[in-house]
């Protein structure tokens, strides 16, 4: 037989510089300006990180040959077919990669990114099967040939758990994203004693991987695939931003244990970004919705739109109704108009009409800026995408806590598809559910106009908001992308 | 490497990580998911060590597993880096005046 291929010493220095470019290309995404090269920077390493390891495992067989006594060399015979269907393999993959991101709409990119998610998952679960059944070939085998290093057990108990939680998490996320499963949060009886159990026998089951039993890696691998499912299943749709954010984390550190496993430097300095970075993204989600990471986890909260509201009945407030053009008259009169974006205006796809506006008004001597919730949209970020695909520049858009106190001297405040995140009951109200939220001051504009769809329903969070029925307000009934497009009509008038 | 080596790279990268990341504007937190997706598929690292592997006479569902994770994978390298940078791009400053 062949000796063990340990990882050649040599091959560390590649692995560690594609680790380098990977901390390059999150780097790059300090600025929008510089974000671009940190991409180039992205696919360097990972090209260096694929070339690097098909060099140093190519297929195929080394011998040591001595046609003479003395002069001996190791000759080395590429197996054609593996390498073949190696090629084959990425072509594939990477063509369906291709087509499906040249495809997606911007507004199911949370979908796209959930749908990743779970085959980064998948791919870390096959590859922690593959060395656990040829453990030779990862060079994980102890040196008598008998057994798996103990530590490395281990760390592949701890991948294989990993990789498939992140695996049948994201793809409940996916379906709940996609809208195939409902949003609403499905709730079973003793949820939290079932999950408890489960993921406490997960880490006993991998404390026990290295007693040689058969059976146990496979239960760790069927009870990690139960608990992502049950876990992510109670958490609803509003709460969404955080679970993706979650499952994103989880795919890093799934890609860190198998890096553990294979002594791979850039799999652990890539496990390790990947990892804290989503962790960062699912901390600043729940700031901005001021829960804490538990109660998203614990799940239960917000599910599809109008799904709470029914029951208590409100007493009937006045509140004014405008009309198109009333709102394109006090748009034209402004001297700033701040409009809040939110996931409602995605839904509509009123991003193209609204950036029209903004451009007739821009034209009229109107300041117009952009003010972004960190939680409006279903992922972080999701709100900045979509008006950059409407070819709103980035120095219009601005972010919560820089846009904030700058209401009070603004003439118009423009709120389209978006409810929550402009309830000042987040700032007055102890009762209201969510209370602590940060919130845009949008009460203290001048002249609020407020696009809803109808009177009746209310935000994910299912608390009626005390701006619709302010003297200063004004409610412009009708769907978000036909009422932008009916005031840039008046506008030209 | 030993342990201690390899936990010494993934503690440094950790704060490396949390450092690099909280600077990340939060304009571009999707594209920062989305290309974070896309390196976390450096694990086809240990999927093409698997599928060289068969030559070696090693176990044949072993090489096939391998060559099913280099396939997903790849998906999500390919497809990661495209969406990035199809993202990237749109984001545009001020410079060109869209409707004068």
């Amino acid at each position: 037989m062949h000796e063990a291929v340990a990882v050649n010493p040599w091959a560390m220095l590649p692995y560690l510089v594609s680790g380098i470019c990977f901390i390059l290309a999150l780097r790059g995404l300090s600025s929008p300006a510089s974000s671009r090269n940190g991409n180039r920077f992205g696919m360097a390493g990972m090209a260096l990180a694929i070339v690097t390891t098909l060099i140093t495992h190519a297929p195929g067989s080394s011998q040591r040959v001595c046609p003479i006594a003395a002069d001996c060399w190791t000759v080395f015979t590429v197996d054609w077919i593996s390498a073949i269907e190696i090629a084959g393999a990425i072509i594939i993959g990477g063509g369906i990669g291709i087509v499906t991101a040249r495809r997606i709409a911007m507004t199911a990119m949370p979908q796209l990114v959930a749908a990743f998610h779970s085959l980064v998952g998948l791919a870390a679960v096959l590859v922690a099967i593959a060395a656990y059944l040829n453990p030779q070939a990862f060079g994980i085998l102890q040196p008598d040939g008998r057994d798996i290093f103990q530590s490395s057990r281990i760390e592949m108990g701890l991948g294989i758990a990993i990789g498939a939680i992140t695996f049948s998490g994201s793809v409940i996320a996916f379906l709940k994203l996609n809208g195939t499963m409902g949003g609403k949060p499905i709730m079973l009886p003793g949820r939290h004693i079932i999950n408890l159990a489960t993921i406490a026998a997960i880490l006993i089951l991998v404390g026990l991987f290295h007693l040689d039993t058969p059976g146990l890696f496979w239960a760790i691998a069927i009870l990690s695939f139960a608990i992502g499912f049950l876990l992510i299943i109670p958490i609803g749709g509003a709460d969404m931003p955080v679970v993706v954010s979650m499952l994103n984390s989880y795919s890093g550190w799934a890609a860190a244990a198998m890096g553990f496993t294979l002594h791979n430097s850039a799999m652990i300095i890539t496990g390790a970004l990947v990892g804290s970075s989503g962790a960062i993204l699912s901390y600043i989600m729940c700031r901005a919705m001021n829960r804490s990471f538990i109660s998203v986890i614990a799940g239960g909260f917000g599910g599809d739109s109008g799904g709470a509201a029914g029951g208590e009945a409100k007493e009937q407030r006045p509140w004014k109704r405008g009309s198109a053009e009333d709102a394109a008259f006090l748009m034209s009169q402004a001297e700033q108009v701040i409009i809040v974006p939110g996931y409602g205006m995605a839904v509509a796809q009123a991003q193209h009409a609204l950036r029209e506006m903004g451009d007739v008004l821009k034209a009229q001597g109107v300041t117009v800026k952009y003010a972004i919730h960190p939680v409006a949209g279903r992922m972080p970020g999701h709100m900045n995408v979509l008006l950059a695909e409407a070819n709103v520049p980035y120095d219009e858009v601005f972010e919560l806590e820089d846009i904030n106190s700058e209401f009070a001297q603004t003439d118009v405040a423009f709120i389209i598809g978006a409810n929550d995140v402009v309830n000042p009951a987040a700032k007055t109200d102890k009762s209201s559910p969510i209370y602590g939220m940060p919130v845009f001051d949008v009460n203290k504009a001048k002249t609020v106009l407020f696009i809803k769809r109808s009177m009746g329903g209310v935000g994910y969070a299912g608390v009626d908001n005390d701006v619709f029925y302010q003297d200063n307000t004004m409610m412009l009934l009708a769907d978000a992308k036909k009422m932008v497009e009916e005031i840039v009509k008046a506008m030209a008038h | 490497m030993d342990f201690i080596s390899i936990l010494s790279i993934f503690v440094m990268a950790c704060f490396v990580g949390y450092y690099v990341v909280w600077s990340v504007t939060p304009a571009l937190h999707t594209p920062l998911m989305a290309v974070t997706n896309a390196i976390s598929s450096v694990i086809i690292v240990g999927a093409l060590v698997a599928s060289a592997a068969g030559a070696l006479g090693g176990s044949a569902t072993s090489k096939w597993l391998g060559l099913v994770a280099v396939a997903l994978a790849s998906v999500n390298i390919f497809g990661g880096f495209a969406v990035t940078a199809r993202m990237l791009a749109m984001y545009k400053k001020k410079d060109r005046p869209a409707a004068k």
